[in-house]
């Protein structure tokens, strides 16, 4: 390996570069056999590509397939085995973030992570800061300025991050980028919590920094976003690259096929399942800012689909009900009777679980074992004698784990050391293990890959055939009208409409357009026309 | 029953355990503090032949055993990411008490229900405000103890409290058992040890404490009720604080404003000695147990040796800093990233 890295930048393969420099566009950067493993674990294996300038490159595949190991790679966070980077034709050596920022990459996390008590202009120029010993804070502003009116940002310098949306975040870190004169810009599912106009947003700047020549790198899930935004795409999976060329050459079934090995169906068709009686009676619910006035019920066998935009309060409403906030007003009533929940225990043991958007934050102990964690809010089943039983443990992990399909080497394994999937299977299992009958989804699919969402619908589908009531908060459309038997669509923390499978017609007619509509609040009669 | 059997068998086969590794047994954190243990017995045997006396050693224990049954729940708080600071102070007020009902002319029974009530008000005083005010446990607890440690400042100014019954002093004072020499503080925290082991890692809730201290919304969100338990762990720190003064006054036989002043840090020691990461979720009693008699033996051994209080404080703060830093450079040299 050693030796190949030295014949290619000897003097001959430099001439080479530089000729080819002349002839056609030369990438800004590119990967050659690059190779990582972890114990036990092969993350990437031989992977090349080219980035281009003035183009974007999708980087797609399912979970785990190696795309989180690129990014770090290119982000000088972990070192590869084997293989090499090259900018502008010249081998480099990442062994730090620094070396990678100082080499003109930078990326833009799923989750930014920056300063929230520090200014926006703070924020930008933190470890470069203008001026010497002492900050030259004028110019440091000033700067700030003009790189954010660059992207047209509508708010100020010296603004205080959290102060911010989550899109403006992004425009942040992408201003950050800037500022640092990158010339490739790594996107890592930019869009998961924006809203449709924060995405136009998004992508208005996306197109800018093309047409400046710079190269980026999108990670997404989302097929509309890929063909929309890129140029050409490589396609991962379980570290190898499977394929690669440009996007307009290629359809999505294409896309699914090469990123799954197989064909999958992205909806499952909606299962024919009876419903029963009413479980679930939810009447005028609300809290001080919110949410209002949200009244609905839920059948046995029922999947009840929660749209609206991001913001609408239908997760605040679903907390309440799950205990972990107080309404104001309002009754929960399950099978006929009153509920008193003050905690999310009282929601557990009435037979109700809520499995909460952000799976890492709000469901994972990665310091403690896989059972641990799938037992954890089922504890009081497997004690005996004031004791846990072990056997008992494990027989529920095997059960749960094993329906799921963890993938992991034992079932005491901490949960850290899976990967993201593996680990959202088992905070599902969790919520399971509580043999709850009712279960409050929420964006079960925010995040995964293709091949995962439809386990996830398939799964959904078997939850109700299996008699559970299943409220399921969605922001995707497709996924949302695929598996619901009924839509409540929320706007502004109240119910604007209420649609049924197949039925209504005009504003509430089972549709997209209608739905939507709905969810950004256009009035009834303005939709009916 | 859908949640037992699994509708289609998973792909993967996984299996109930860990195998067994001769290196990740030798690596965990117990397993180091036993040979560091043997370490300590071992050399301090060949240094002093007054070492493996069974008299000694159970004097040695005196010098601890207070210290080591307020590890016992410190070790829990730690756990759970919270800190209670005030616990010296907190011995210090039931002491106070206590040495007031012995100047008041109380039996022995009145003077040891004085200590523990004390303590658990005071325990229970910080968990109030820990749970209701959403401040941080470090903040709350060095304002209790300035609070706390104050009122006996206050209270008794230069003087000391010194009136006690015999059958009270006889309980600092005298082996529980005889042969081999128990004292009672001993005693009692291996009883508690056994108790809080058995409680940590056998029940329900000592496996919610692991929760909490892993991802305490995650907890919530698992039907956990964080703020109880966390409010009981802080009035079960004060109620053995309270017993920690019971045994420390009767074993001194005099109360003074400065009983027992800097023991938190001591306590403190012996919890992150004993392998519970102060970043919460990982700990375990076992750990805080050996990592107490590191502590107490390697201290009594340097003192047999007639090494000095200061120099004794010097070496023991190097000890923590090497074990701490020893598995992170091991990591270093040799992990991947």
């Amino acid at each position: 390996m050693d030796k190949a890295i030295r014949r290619d930048t000897s003097s001959a393969g430099w001439c080479l570069t530089r000729w080819a420099a002349v002839t056609e566009t030369s990438p800004i950067l590119a990967l050659a056999n690059v190779s990582k493993s972890f114990p036990g674990v092969r993350a990437l294996h031989d992977v090349s590509f080219s980035l281009y300038p003035g183009e974007v490159t999708a980087l797609i595949g399912e979970n785990g397939a190696g795309k989180s190991t690129i990014v770090k790679i290119l982000t000088g966070i972990y070192i590869p085995d084997g293989g090499e980077i090259r900018v502008n034709g010249e081998t480099q050596h990442f062994s730090s973030p620094r070396d990678s920022w100082g080499a003109g990459i930078a990326a833009i996390h799923q989750e930014t992570v920056m300063f929230d008590e520090l200014s926006v202009a703070e924020n930008i120029f933190m470890g470069h800061m203008p001026g010497g010993h002492l900050i030259d804070w004028r110019d440091t502003k000033a700067k700030a300025r003009a790189l954010l009116a660059s992207i047209e940002a509508d708010f100020d310098a010296d603004a205080k991050l959290k102060t911010l949306s989550v899109a403006q975040k992004h425009m942040v870190e992408i201003t950050r980028a800037l500022s640092h004169n990158a010339n490739v810009i790594i996107m890592d599912e930019p869009t998961a919590s924006l809203s449709r106009h924060e995405i136009d947003e998004l992508f208005r700047i996306v197109t800018q920094l093309k047409a400046e020549g710079r190269a980026i790198i999108f990670i997404s899930h989302k097929f509309d976003e890929i063909f929309r935004l890129s140029d050409r795409f490589v396609c991962l999976r379980d570290g190898e690259k499977v394929g690669e060329g440009m996007t307009r050459d290629v359809s999505e079934p294409d896309l699914v096929r090469m990123m799954v090995g197989r064909p999958i169906d992205q909806v499952f068709p909606k299962r024919d399942i009876p419903l029963g009686a009413t479980v679930l009676e939810i009447d005028g619910l609300s809290n001080a800012t919110e949410f209002a006035d949200v009244s609905l019920s839920l059948r046995k066998g029922e999947i009840l689909g929660l749209y609206g935009l991001v913001g609408a309060g239908r997760s605040e409403a679903m907390q309440a009900v799950f205990g972990m906030s107080k309404p104001t007003a309002g009754r929960v009533t399950m099978n006929g009777q009153q509920l008193a929940i003050h905690e999310p225990i009282d929601a557990i043991h009435a037979g109700i679980s809520y499995v909460p958007e952000d799976r890492q934050e709000q469901g994972a102990f990665l310091p403690l074992g896989i059972r641990e964690n799938i037992t954890m809010a089922s504890l009081a089943g497997h004690v005996r004698n004031f004791l846990l039983s072990r056997p008992s443990e494990q027989s529920a992990a095997r059960a749960l784990g094993g329906r799921l399909s963890v993938k992991a080497a034992h079932w005491e394994q901490s949960l850290g050391e899976l990967s993201g999937g593996n680990q959202q299977k088992v905070v599902i299992a969790k919520w399971l293990a509580t043999k709850p009958k009712v279960i409050i989804l929420d964006e079960p699919t925010k995040g995964i890959d293709v091949g995962s969402k439809a386990a996830v619908h398939d799964f959904i589908g078997e939850l109700a055939e299996d008699g559970l009531a299943v409220i399921l908060i969605s922001s995707e459309l497709p996924e949302i009208m695929g598996l619901s038997d009924r839509v409540i669509v929320m706007h502004e923390g109240r119910i604007a409409a209420r649609f049924e499978r197949g039925m209504g017609t005009g504003a509430l007619a089972w549709s997209a357009e209608a739905i939507v509509a709905a969810a950004t609040g256009a009035p009834v009669e303005e939709r009916a026309a | 029953m859908m949640h037992d059997t699994p509708s289609t068998p998973s792909r993967y086969t996984v299996e109930d355990r860990a195998p067994r590794k001769l290196s990740s047994f030798l690596l965990r954190w117990e397993s180091i503090l036993v040979m560091m243990l043997a370490a300590v017995i071992i050399g301090n045997t060949l240094k002093s032949p007054y070492f493996l006396d069974p008299f000694n050693l159970a004097d040695a224990t005196y010098n601890f055993s207070e210290k080591a049954i307020m590890a016992l729940v410190m070790a829990l708080l730690i756990l759970v990411r919270e800190i209670d600071l005030s616990v010296a102070a907190i011995l210090a007020v039931s002491s106070l008490a206590i040495g007031f009902m012995g100047d008041a002319g109380y039996g022995t029974i009145a003077l040891v229900l004085t200590g523990l009530a004390v303590g658990t008000v005071c325990g229970a005083f910080n968990g109030f405000l820990v749970t209701r005010s959403g401040v941080p446990s470090i903040v709350i607890t060095i304002g209790t103890m300035s609070l706390y440690r104050g009122i006996t400042q206050v209270s008794l100014g230069d003087q000391a409290l010194s009136t006690f019954p015999q059958s009270y002093l006889d309980l600092g004072q005298t082996y529980f058992i005889d042969w081999p020499p128990v004292p009672l503080s001993f005693f009692i925290f291996l009883l508690l040890a056994c108790v809080f082991g058995v409680f940590l890692h056998k029940t329900a809730i000592g496996r919610q404490l692991f929760a909490i201290g892993a991802n305490p919304v995650a907890a919530r969100f698992s039907g956990i009720r964080v703020d109880r338990i966390r409010f009981a762990l802080f009035t079960v720190s004060g109620l053995l604080a309270g017993l920690g003064a019971v045994l420390l006054t009767a074993r001194i036989g005099v109360m003074r404003p400065n009983i027992g002043l800097g023991w938190e840090l001591d306590i403190i020691t012996m919890v992150i000695l004993g392998g519970v990461a102060i970043s919460g979720g990982v700990g375990t009693i076992g750990g805080v147990v050996l990592a107490v008699f590191v502590l107490g033996l390697s201290t009594f051994g340097l003192a047999l040796m007639n090494v000095p209080g200061i120099v004794i404080n010097v070496l023991l703060g190097l000890l923590l800093i090497i074990s701490i830093a020893a598995p992170i450079v091991i990591r270093m040299i040799t992990g991947k990233r």
